[in-house]
């Protein structure tokens, strides 16, 4: 098992992730609800179905978001 | 007589919708919904609390299954921003309806048309369905709805400043152009104000602030519910001409 880590930023920060994981285990070890964030890759939208199968790469780029208050 | 409006091909009997920035708790805003007889919230899109990310979510008071949310973009400068901001909200709700607004500087918080166009035309063309914040101006609410805007939303005036509706006559000519629902987004202090909206046939009022900062934020939520049904009412009912001298309303034959 490769047990690299990759460096990538989230929601503006950096942070070093284990390598072969998905982006929903990136969403579930940040202890968000993948169900309940939407999350933009390198400025693309990542569809919520697919984000147990989309792997998280060295050097990638998310914003995970979701609906707060606001008029 | 059931007195609704339809946006986008969905049916609301509420004529208020209300905002959920800048409640004391959670629990207040949901009170304060609950007390407007809302049909529709808006919201911001933001970036997730990942330093804590057990926080109470508004999703867990604001039931999205009840309420349509209508995600904004608040906050953006460009249509570009805008446009991206969006896009993560249908991914987060999977909703097409949606509010678009696009600032021109952060003072008065007025709206950029030339992006808003801009930002109506592609949304539009990624098949969004959005309600458009824009300035009084009959002429730039014409070119938003043939750009496709769902819903033209003029501001009555600047955002969070309380002030009322500036220019009725403005107001009543977008109202009259329209072919879609025409709701005044911004201005709204307290209740008249939302009355002189609907009065001017608009469809519906948009307000935060006003319920926000109020003392009593259940109380004006309510306050507001009955402003713009007795509003919608008065405009319906057709008012009476305004005369520049006196009237008597008690007959003149028979005085002793």
């Amino acid at each position: 098992m490769d047990t690299k880590t990759l460096s990538i930023q989230v929601n503006g920060a950096h942070r070093r992730v284990p390598s072969g994981i998905s982006i929903a285990d990136l969403a579930l070890e940040l202890g968000l609800e993948p169900t309940r964030v939407a999350v933009e890759r390198n400025l693309e939208i990542v569809p919520r179905s697919t984000l147990a199968e989309v792997q998280v790469e060295d050097g990638d780029d998310y914003e995970i978001v979701t609906f707060v208050g606001g008029g | 007589m059931t007195d609704s409006w339809t946006v986008a091909g969905q049916t609301f009997t509420s004529r208020l919708i209300v905002g959920t920035g800048k409640y004391k708790s959670f629990e207040q805003n949901a009170a304060a919904v609950e007390a407007s007889g809302a049909e529709i919230v808006t919201v911001a899109v933001r970036r997730v609390n990942i330093s804590d990310p057990g926080q109470p979510l508004l999703t867990d008071f604001i039931d999205p299954k009840k309420i349509t949310y209508l995600p904004n973009t608040a906050g953006c400068f460009t249509a570009a921003d805008a446009v991206r901001t969006l896009r993560l909200a249908r991914e987060a709700g999977g909703w097409e309806l949606v509010k678009l607004e696009v600032l021109g500087e952060a003072k008065t918080l007025y709206p950029d048309m030339r992006e808003t166009l801009k930002a109506t035309e592609t949304l539009v063309a990624e098949g969004f369905k959005p309600m458009v914040y824009c300035v009084d101006d009959p002429i730039a609410a014409k070119q938003l709805e043939e750009a496709g805007a769902v819903a033209i939303m003029p501001l009555g005036a600047p955002i969070g400043s309380g002030l009322g509706i500036q220019n009725r006559v403005t107001i009543r000519l977008i109202v009259e152009g329209a072919g879609v629902p025409v709701l005044v987004d911004a201005g709204v202090g307290t209740a008249s104000d939302a009355a002189v909206a609907m009065e001017l046939g608009c469809d519906g009022v948009l307000m935060n602030t006003a319920i926000a900062e109020a003392k009593d934020p259940v109380t004006m939520a309510r306050a507001m519910k009955l402003a713009v049904e007795s509003g919608r009412l008065a405009y319906l009912a057709g008012r009476m001409g305004q005369r520049r001298y006196a009237d008597p309303s008690s007959p003149l034959a028979g005085l002793i």
